[in-house]
């Protein structure tokens, strides 16, 4: 009888990918869908059976982490969905996401999480992985605590009140204990409703000149104040989610110095937009926290660089059309970022303001050490999860291009620089 | 000769406009107030023309000061307020502007409560004419027009150089936006007084200057423009109580008499007689608050007939 030879899909040599700018390109073998070597270019031989692929030069990246977006399901489905919030991130070169609990019903309690990880292993069963964050507070009404260590068994793997501040400092003081309980970090949406109830936008000379009630950048940096001071005295981790202004700054870079369990993030909106960038009105760029002054942007970029931010997140925010397409103040908050994120961003590494290593950091390496999630370091026995990022390849933000089911991008429209061009995950290769 | 066409399919703001399109529109109003000192006081200059006039929120004085300007050009005029609209029924704003449009006015005069209204009217509508009736707290550019026009009558015609202060509820006034906008561009020197609690930071970039009390502020101005002070300031935690608010920013004939000799007293109205304003001044001969409302049907005829003839005057050019 002839033996005949199957070819495995998750077993290839991968030639010629670029592990940084200027570096020798490399070759990648996969077994199993794992990494079984990873050498420089000619050093391996691929057995008789396994597939050959081309990276012709491009750079090649472990598969990105977001651990902050918005997927809408359950209950918000016609902005976005697990599945397309999944085919989002695979396109845009993420292998992992974790989606906050925001949702309809809130995820606080195991049956939600149970739900979005059965939908997340029906739609990719290979990756993109979901990693789901519970609710601090039941129905994220910021008054009980959500049943923690329920949220963990199910899947859970860190706890947040995101899009609704918690303002009693007890009730947060409480969570951050409960949650180390079961070894969860809580993240915070820093942003004291108290000051500037019902802004729309920074309190700058942009919102003085539109006459759109602003909220001063205290707003945030209170409660980023207020959380410092609390994982200092509690000796617990609180993760301070989408840093957007250079006060807040000031303070971490106070707090880390003292030795204190904080991380933070930030996105990449921050980074390359501003509030003046609002004067005509235009809803896309509304989100909360608002875009800030250039000051800030500036601060931000120096923040990623010297380590005062720790990590890069999108705050992927889908809304349908008719949610933004209405007078500024009435427009709902928010932008999606999966798919333009490392485009956009990686024009910090093309402008000098870090270097390729900090971008993969602060997209990989950094969330996988904040949440304790796996990643691919290339190493034998890493699963294989990895992309090709052709940074010569220019396209054109349109809806047509876009696998989210919203569209609400300030990029819509704009020419980025640089593309995901094959995607592989648990060594499939998904796009 | 080549016929004068109206740049602008809308009026949103005053900053839209050059320094000859303000002296046009001021100029053209100096006629109309002539006309409607005639008695028969109706020209058919936009006869067959349609202006909706869509006001979302409360107006009187506008709404009515529109409606005669509308009129007065043998325009035909359509009044729709917010439970008028289906807006009480859930529409949306976009979709009440394109039933609107389909009704195929010429002109929609918009007044709504949302900063940028009007600009996101006049984004979507193609085939007629967005006029800023106010929106939120951002634009009041016909407001701003009719003060210019009481101002540049009261003082025949040399603005530059002059000063006018603006005292009262900055923060939340569309008035004084669109005011501080136009009078500075016309060479007006202007200056602002509030409590902190009404005036807005970060207005370094703003034409304007602040005083640091009234004295200062008054002292050698032409005119004073008060604004209205909404009751439920007190209650949102702006002020401590009206009482307070009278006995130190109420604009009096003893405060006048701090300003330039001939100095005069502008409101946008409704006034709030003791709060704002005493009683005595708003009554006496250094107000200009009637003129300001009879300035007004006479600018809004001038808007109008501008933007309602731009139509025709872009067909006429195109057929040549």
């Amino acid at each position: 009888m002839n033996h005949i030879y199957t070819m495995a899909e998750n077993n290839f040599l991968l030639k010629g990918g670029v592990r940084k700018p200027g570096a020798k390109p490399v070759d990648l073998l996969v077994k199993d869908g794992c990494i079984a070597a990873c050498e420089p270019s000619g050093g391996l031989e691929a057995p008789v059976d396994f597939a050959l692929h081309e990276a012709g030069g491009q750079l090649l990246f472990p598969s990105f982490i977001d651990a902050h977006v918005h997927l809408r399901e359950p209950g918000f489905e016609y902005k976005e969905d697990i599945t397309s919030g999944l085919t989002a991130a695979l396109h845009g070169g993420f292998g992992a996401v974790m989606p906050m609990a925001n949702t309809r019903p809130v995820n606080d309690s195991a049956a939600v999480t149970r739900l979005m990880l059965e939908k997340a292993k029906a739609a990719y069963p290979h990756g993109p992985r979901l990693y789901p964050v519970g609710a601090l507070s039941l129905e994220l009404a910021g008054k009980a605590l959500s049943p923690m260590g329920e949220l963990r068994e199910a899947g859970a793997v860190a706890i947040s009140n995101d899009g609704r501040p918690v303002r009693d400092s007890d009730i947060f003081r409480h969570a951050v204990e409960y949650a180390a309980t079961w070894g969860l970090t809580v993240i915070d949406h820093c942003e004291d409703e108290s000051l500037a109830p019902d802004w729309k936008m920074n309190e700058s000379e942009t919102s003085a000149t539109l006459g759109i009630k602003g909220q001063p950048p205290a707003g945030e940096a209170l409660q980023v104040a207020r959380d410092i001071l609390l994982a200092e005295y509690l000796h617990l981790p609180i993760h301070l989610a989408h840093i957007s202004c250079r006060e807040s700054l000031e303070l971490i870079r106070w707090g880390k110095a003292r030795g204190v369990p904080i991380t933070a993030e930030t996105c990449p909106q921050y980074l390359f937009l501003d509030d003046s960038m609002l004067i005509n009105y235009d809803t896309a760029f509304k989100t909360s926290p608002p875009l800030r002054g250039k000051a800030d942007v500036k601060a931000l970029r120096a923040a990623l660089a010297d380590g005062v931010i720790d990590m890069l997140v999108t705050d992927h925010a889908p809304h349908a059309a008719h949610e933004k397409e209405v007078p500024f103040e009435e427009a709902a908050s928010g932008m999606i970022g999966l798919e333009t994120a490392v485009a956009v961003s990686y024009d910090l590494v093309r402008q000098g303001v870090i270097p390729h290593t900090r971008f993969e950091e602060l997209w990989c390496s950094g969330p996988a050490r904040i949440f304790k999630l796996p990643i691919n370091t290339f190493q034998p026995g890493d699963r294989a999860d990895f992309f090709l990022f052709d940074t010569e390849a220019r396209w054109v933000v349109s809806p047509e291009l876009l696998h989210s089911k919203s569209h609400n991008t300030p990029w819509l429209g704009r020419e980025l620089s640089g593309r995901v061009s094959a995607h592989w995950l648990s060594g499939l290769k998904l796009l | 000769m080549n016929q004068f066409i109206w740049p602008h399919k809308d009026l949103l703001d005053v900053d839209d406009l050059s320094l000859e399109e303000i002296s046009y529109l001021l100029d053209s109003a100096e006629q109309f107030q002539e006309v409607n000192s005639r008695p028969i006081k109706k020209v058919p200059t936009l006869r067959g023309k349609g202006i909706v006039l869509f006001f979302a929120e409360d107006s009187t004085r506008t709404k009515t000061s529109f409606d005669i300007a509308g009129k007065r050009l043998s325009a035909d005029t359509f009044a729709l307020g917010k439970s008028g609209s289906s807006m009480n029924k859930g529409e949306s704003l976009k979709d009440t502007a394109l039933t609107l449009e389909a009704m195929n006015p010429d002109i929609l005069v918009i007044r709504h409560s949302a900063n940028g209204a009007a600009h996101f009217l006049a984004e979507r509508l193609t085939r007629c004419s967005v006029v800023n009736a106010g929106d939120g707290r951002h634009a009041h550019p016909t407001q701003a027009l009719l003060d210019a026009y009481t101002l540049r009558r009261q003082w025949q015609g040399k603005m530059q150089g002059k000063t006018v202060l603006i005292v009262g509820d900055i923060l939340h006034s569309r008035v004084a936006r669109s005011n501080i906008k136009l009078l500075s561009a016309l060479g007006v020197k202007v200056r602002l007084f509030a409590p902190r609690t009404l005036m807005p930071l970060h207005i370094a970039h703003w034409p304007a200057e602040e005083a640091h009390d009234l004295n200062e502020g008054l002292a050698g101005t032409d005119a004073v423009i008060c604004l209205r002070l909404q009751l439920e300031r007190q209650t949102s935690g702006l002020l401590p109580d009206l009482a307070e608010y009278a006995a130190r920013f109420c604009i009096t004939s003893k405060s006048l008499s701090l300003a330039a000799p001939g100095a005069v007293v502008l409101h946008p109205g409704p006034i709030n007689r003791g709060l704002e304003i005493s009683a005595e001044l708003a009554d006496s001969p250094h107000s200009r608050i009637l003129d300001q409302v009879n300035a007004g049907v006479a600018v809004r005829m001038a808007v109008l007939l501008t933007l309602g003839s731009r139509n025709d005057a872009l067909a006429a050019a195109c057929g040549q």
